[in-house]
């Protein structure tokens, strides 16, 4: 655990001294929380709040399951946009490792730093750990300080209990809260096999981003109406994600063979 | 300290270490000399446990590589070919992590040791970035000593440096010989290996030789006597080829160079002989040849 600790350590202390990984972690999810408050704080002036509640003549099918049958058409209508823009939250712990674990071990290999650091009693599991949540956690915390700004920031544009429980409820929870970070995981565990296989980080750090186009893939297809992330299909992604996590961190620690790594040097 | 039985890597289709059988004795200063390519860094990474053995054997303090890496990794400190410093990082940070690594219990006080002892403690906080090669090299050096390893391996460590920092370095590592550490020593610089060395292994993809300087500049080359005459001439080698111990000799300008099996016994005969037969002596010394001579000759025969 003490070795785990300290490269995390180490690898904040270096990571963070990039500007872009700074403004990667600071920028992007304050943009993320602003889209979808720029677009509530829209919605307040052009879908004005009805009285009449929602019914399935009144709305598709798909918009009216979203929303209890207190809630107004409006704003159900407001729940269903925001809604779309939950993926935003799930965009953020897969872009942000891509910065960091990208470099994380191609990093090494071309400042020669690895076969030091593999000459230690350090095992490859915790290098790998080390790795993997020096980059998991930042992400994580930068996804949760972008819900909290978005939640704070409904709340107040809002000021309507009954809404806001809708567009914060169990999806959001575990949209935010469970499906990020294990998609932060993957992000990273996916980050540390490039790593390991390329000798040149930007190249590392464009393919590890690859990650992010079926996550871009499910924004695109939730906006063209293809499907409506609703409770069911976040609890499956949630499942999908954690079976993925342990098979690519298995696979992780399975292609970081050292002697490759040190030999194939270029 | 270090034993090796026929230890061999194959690299796909390259065989890049073949057969190595070694023992490297406690406190020892071990030389392994070889050109570029001849395996030597990969010895010390298969040694290091860093990478695997193909075939044969080998033990490290006691430990068996392979089967007892960790262990083996816990005692023994590795100065590697280039120094793979965190640039970004302090010196104090960066050995700070590995004192960590290496399960060193004072890490702040070793941390402080070491800076001190190589000379560093003033630029503790400075960016190991921003220090010259030689600064980077001590540094590397300090990293590597930080968990007190008994034995040692050190991969070029005067390899770039200029002739001061090198003189530093040499002499740093003479002090740790002292200390009884087991130092296994790869390099280019054969002056170096000269001076440091208890003994020397020659390898190119095989080990060549293995015995101290002395005894290599000896089964090598012989040992050759040079005898500065007021005149020289053929009547007067001719003589000296007479005498049964003398194995050759050869006339060099004003100079006869006689190989000798063991000067310091045969010399005062040799001499008398060439002063009754009417030779002025002017001067009388050993010709020695450098470890270079040596290593160039069995490298070129290999």
């Amino acid at each position: 655990m003490d070795k785990i600790r300290t490269i995390i350590r180490k690898e904040w202390l270096e990571v963070f001294q990039n500007k872009l990984v700074i403004f990667t972690v600071i920028f992007l999810p304050l943009m993320m929380a602003a889209i979808p408050l720029g677009i509530l704080y829209g919605m307040k002036e052009t879908i004005p709040a009805s009285a009449q509640a929602v019914s399935s003549e009144a709305l598709p099918k798909e918009m009216a399951a979203l929303c209890p049958s207190t809630l107004s058409t409006g704003d159900c209508m407001k729940v269903f946009i925001v809604n779309e823009f939950m993926i935003l939250f799930m965009i953020i712990p897969v872009a942000i490792p891509g910065a960091i674990a990208g470099y994380s071990v191609v990093g090494e290999k071309t400042t020669r730093s690895l076969e030091p650091l593999l000459a230690t009693p350090i095992t490859t599991f915790e290098l790998l750990t080390g790795k993997c949540l020096a980059a998991v956690i930042p992400a994580v915390l930068a996804t949760f300080g972008a819900f909290g700004i978005f939640a704070v920031g409904a709340a107040l544009i809002l000021a309507n209990p009954a809404l806001l429980s809708v567009i914060l409820d169990f999806r959001w929870l575990l949209a935010v809260f469970a499906v990020g970070p294990l998609l932060a995981f993957l992000a990273v565990t996916f980050a540390l096999m490039v790593s390991s296989r390329v000798n040149d980080p930007r190249v590392a750090e464009q393919i590890s981003m690859v990650i992010i186009v079926p996550v871009m893939a499910g924004f695109f297809g939730q906006i063209s109406g293809l499907f409506i992330l609703n409770k069911e299909i976040i609890l499956v992604t949630a499942v999908v994600m954690l079976v993925l996590d342990v098979v690519m961190f298995y696979l992780a620690t399975k292609v970081f063979q050292r002697e490759s790594i040190l030999t194939r040097w270029r | 300290m270090i034993h090796t039985d026929k230890i061999t890597k194959q690299f796909g289709k390259v065989l890049a270490v073949d057969s190595l059988s070694l023992d490297v004795r406690e406190g020892e200063v071990f030389g392994f000399l070889g050109p570029n390519g001849a395996g030597k860094t990969t010895t010390v990474r298969m040694l290091t446990s860093l990478i695997g053995i193909t075939r044969g054997s080998a033990a490290v303090a006691g430990f068996e590589v392979g089967r007892q890496d960790t262990d083996i990794r816990r005692t023994v400190g590795v100065l590697t070919e280039t120094p793979g410093l965190y640039d970004n990082l302090s010196a104090e940070i960066n050995l700070r992590i590995f004192a960590e690594l290496q399960e060193v219990k004072d890490v702040k006080g070793q941390v402080e040791k070491y800076l001190k002892m190589l000379g560093l403690w003033e630029r503790r906080l400075d960016a190991a970035g921003t220090f010259s090669k030689g600064m980077k090299q001590k540094l590397a050096i300090a990293r590597a000593l930080l968990h007190e390893p008994r034995i040692l391996f050190l991969d070029e460590p005067t390899a770039a440096l200029d002739p001061e920092a090198s003189h530093l370095v040499r002499e740093f590592i003479a002090e740790l010989k002292k200390e009884g550490r087991t130092i296994f020593l790869c390099t280019h610089n054969l002056d170096e290996a000269d001076r440091l060395c208890d003994r020397v292994g020659v390898f190119k993809t095989r080990l060549l030789v293995l015995d101290t300087p002395a005894n290599l500049r000896k089964s090598t080359f012989g040992r050759k006597v040079v005898v500065h005459l007021r005149t020289v001439n053929e009547s007067l080698a001719g003589g000296l080829r007479q005498l049964p111990y003398v194995r050759e000799v050869k006339i060099v300008e004003s100079k006869l160079v006689i190989t000798l099996d063991d000067p310091e016994r045969q010399n005062p005969e040799m001499i008398r002989t060439l002063v009754n037969a009417g030779a002025e002596v002017v001067f009388i010394g050993e010709l020695r040849h450098s470890l270079e001579d040596v290593y160039l000759q069995l490298v070129k025969n290999a």
